[in-house]
């Protein structure tokens, strides 16, 4: 009998090889297609392996629309995500959008960063008082006081690595090659910063505990919704 | 509720003739100007759907720039061509074009001016479209709105950026000629043989150019796409592309969706169905499916079997290592057994695409990944992850070696140099 039992047992296992496994079972959800994002960004909405990949989990929808459009029409530059969205249609990116908007993940500890109290001075003056004197408005009169951006489509600014920030910031400053050329309002304050500024900030926010929640465009004050029509208006600053 | 029905009746019964009255009317007093316009109009909407099937925007607009303003930079090996703006505006468009000026540049390759166009401008097939459709096509292109955009002029290298050569190239491999019709074909046929030929210029991609960038034959005999790392499949050859065996609503179906139970379309065919063939009428769509499955009717559907020695062991281990990079990031979609999801990831078990000859779209598609067209019927595609992101040249070069022999697959190895070629350059 046990002779029988083991024989059979190795019949199935010869059966389930000669077909190579199981089949492949493919959910029909957002989750399943958007596997090709999470490869860098990371299904638990991390920043992937390479500290490079922003957090995009939770980010307000119409930004991150306004995002994957500006990348899928080359007004924001980087090659693998254009070839990525190429053929997608607006529909389908609000929809990603939207999923990843939608998704509710814890963050991950800040970054341990040493500064030096007249950095963090630097920083804190910037974050939350801006330069008056060179029109450059504090960061948190448009991403809101608890830094963590207004619904729908200002982001927030924790949560994110240093070495982004500062690739952002950098790509502003410079134009054309990470964010495109048409004039935002962030390229203006960008242009406006110093190295020591642009890195006194990425290492603050970086650092910085996430906690809140994003507000609301309402709170916008109207210069400030003038300046940055570009990046809150419904079509994305598409021509 | 029936007799507002029958209200409705009869209040759209009324509106019909009081608007045929006014057509009447109009037709009777009016001169011949608004016949004109409406014989106008009407070609203009089929010119819209001809401007599709040739895909004009998809040359003739930049990226989120505005459409057929021009400005797209198309690179080849014989330097940049930039796209003209073809709106009606009339300082940087074709506004003061007349119907006589288009027809000479799509069947002639010339400008207004006369001057000989660029065959980066696929005149070499469009000589084929009727003069009728190109009048329905110039009516559409007239009835934009005007945008007033200048280009940037070529930048197209030397010695190919002196005229004179140009005329030599055009005695060399261009004659204006008409789609003449195969009285032994089938009308269907025949209308598939006419748009794949002509306004589809499906031969300027799928075909080897020569040296001077002219098309060998028209046979879509498969080559390298110029500027891009992807080569377009020989359409008639069973070893490629070829769909002899196919059944004609699948073809149909990979032309107008760009999925299918076997095959998945990427990279610019991908795009051509975005922008192109999934407006395609069911006739026309149905004529080109028998037209391309013509192609290869005469040749068994069986890929002849390629001579392989028995593995030594240092290849065997070669392999191995694929395989267990192939377990690691690929297993999970396309399956232990290489035979993927139907219809959502492809098998890898026996695609073609895999094993052709030209590794390239393998190498291609594991590098940038991708997604399926969005289209009507597939508004939600599912996606490849670019793999570059995480993987090193020498393990893509494993994984796709891998996959181009396992599972009774059979084709040469790539190195990590083939991987490294095919990075960056246009997509």
């Amino acid at each position: 009998m046990l002779h029988f039992i083991l024989l059979m047992f190795l019949g199935i296992a010869a059966i389930a090889n000669a077909h190579g496994g199981t089949p492949v079972i493919v959910p029909d959800t957002m989750t399943e297609r958007v596997r090709a994002c999470t490869i860098c960004h990371s299904a638990e909405g991390k920043a992937g392996r390479d500290a490079y990949y922003p957090r995009i989990a939770g980010k307000p929808h119409r930004y991150l629309f306004n995002q994957l459009r500006n990348f899928r029409d080359a007004r924001r530059y980087y090659q693998p995500m254009a070839i990525l969205l190429e053929n997608m249609s607006d529909e389908y990116l609000l929809e990603i959008a939207q999923y990843f908007s939608s998704l509710q993940l814890p963050y991950p500890a800040p970054e341990q960063i040493d500064m030096q109290p007249e950095e963090i001075k630097l920083a804190e003056r910037l974050v939350y008082s801006g330069k008056p004197e060179q029109d450059i408005p504090a960061c948190s009169t448009c991403h809101g006081d608890s830094l963590m951006g207004m619904e729908p489509a200002i982001p927030g600014l924790l949560g994110l690595s240093r070495a982004y920030i500062t690739a952002q910031l950098s790509g502003w400053r410079n134009g054309g090659i990470m964010r495109s050329q048409t004039s935002d309002c962030m390229s203006d304050i960008a242009q406006q910063l110093t190295d020591e500024e642009v890195n006194a900030v990425a290492k603050w926010l970086a650092s910085h505990v996430v906690s809140g929640e994003s507000s609301s465009l309402d709170v916008l004050s109207p210069e400030l919704a003038h300046r940055c029509r570009q990046n809150i208006q419904e079509n994305g600053g598409a021509q | 509720m029936r007799h507002l029905t029958m209200t409705f009746i009869i209040s759209s019964w009324v509106c019909i003739a009081l608007l045929w009255g006014c057509i009447v009317f109009a037709a009777d007093t009016a001169t011949d100007e608004p016949k004109h316009a409406i014989e106008k109009q009407q070609a203009a909407v089929y010119g819209a759907y001809l401007i599709r099937v040739g895909n004009c925007m998809g040359c003739h607009t930049t990226k989120g720039g505005q459409p057929f303003a021009g400005g797209r930079r198309l690179s080849t090996s014989f330097g940049i061509f930039v796209t003209p703006n073809i709106t009606p505006d009339k300082a940087t468009g074709i506004g003061l074009w007349s119907e006589e000026d288009f027809w000479q540049a799509l069947h002639q390759g010339k400008s207004r001016d006369g001057r000989l166009l660029y065959p980066a401008f696929p005149y070499t097939e469009y000589t084929k479209v009727t003069r009728e459709d190109a009048n329905a096509m110039f009516a559409y292109l007239q009835s934009l709105p005007p945008v007033s955009q200048s280009n940037p002029p070529n930048d197209i290298f030397f010695p190919y950026n002196f005229k004179p050569l140009l005329a030599i190239w055009r005695a060399l491999y261009f004659k204006a000629s008409s789609y003449e019709p195969d009285q032994s074909q089938s009308e269907a046929w025949n209308r598939g043989a006419y748009l794949t030929q002509g306004l589809g210029h499906c031969n300027a991609c799928h075909s080897t150019r020569n040296v001077l960038g002219a098309s060998q034959d028209d046979a879509l005999t498969g080559g390298q796409i110029m500027g891009m790392n992807w080569y377009a499949p020989s359409l008639s050859s069973q070893l490629e592309a070829g769909v002899g065996d196919w059944a004609i609503e699948e073809i149909a179906a990979l032309l107008t969706t760009g999925i299918t139970q076997r095959a998945v379309a990427s990279g610019s065919m991908a795009t051509v169905i975005r922008q192109s063939l999934q407006y395609l009428s069911q006739a026309d769509v149905h004529a080109m499916a028998v037209y391309l499955k013509s192609l290869t009717a005469n040749e068994s559907g069986n890929v002849p079997g390629v001579s392989f020695s028995v593995m030594s062991g240092n290849l065997r281990r070669h392999l191995d290592l694929g395989g267990q990079l192939y377990e690691e990031y690929c297993q999970t979609c396309h399956g232990a057994d290489g035979k993927g999801a139907s219809g959502i990831y492809p098998a890898l078990a026996g695609n073609r695409s895999v094993m052709m000859k030209s590794p390239i779209n393998a190498i291609h598609s594991v590098l940038n990944g991708g997604y399926s067209p969005t289209t009507a019927a597939n508004p939600k595609p599912y996606g490849m992850p670019p793999f570059q992101q995480i993987l090193r040249n020498e393990e893509v070069a494993l994984v796709v070696s891998y996959i181009r022999n396992a599972w009774g697959n059979r084709a040469s190895l790539v190195t990590a140099l083939d991987v490294d070629r095919n990075k960056g350059g246009g997509y």
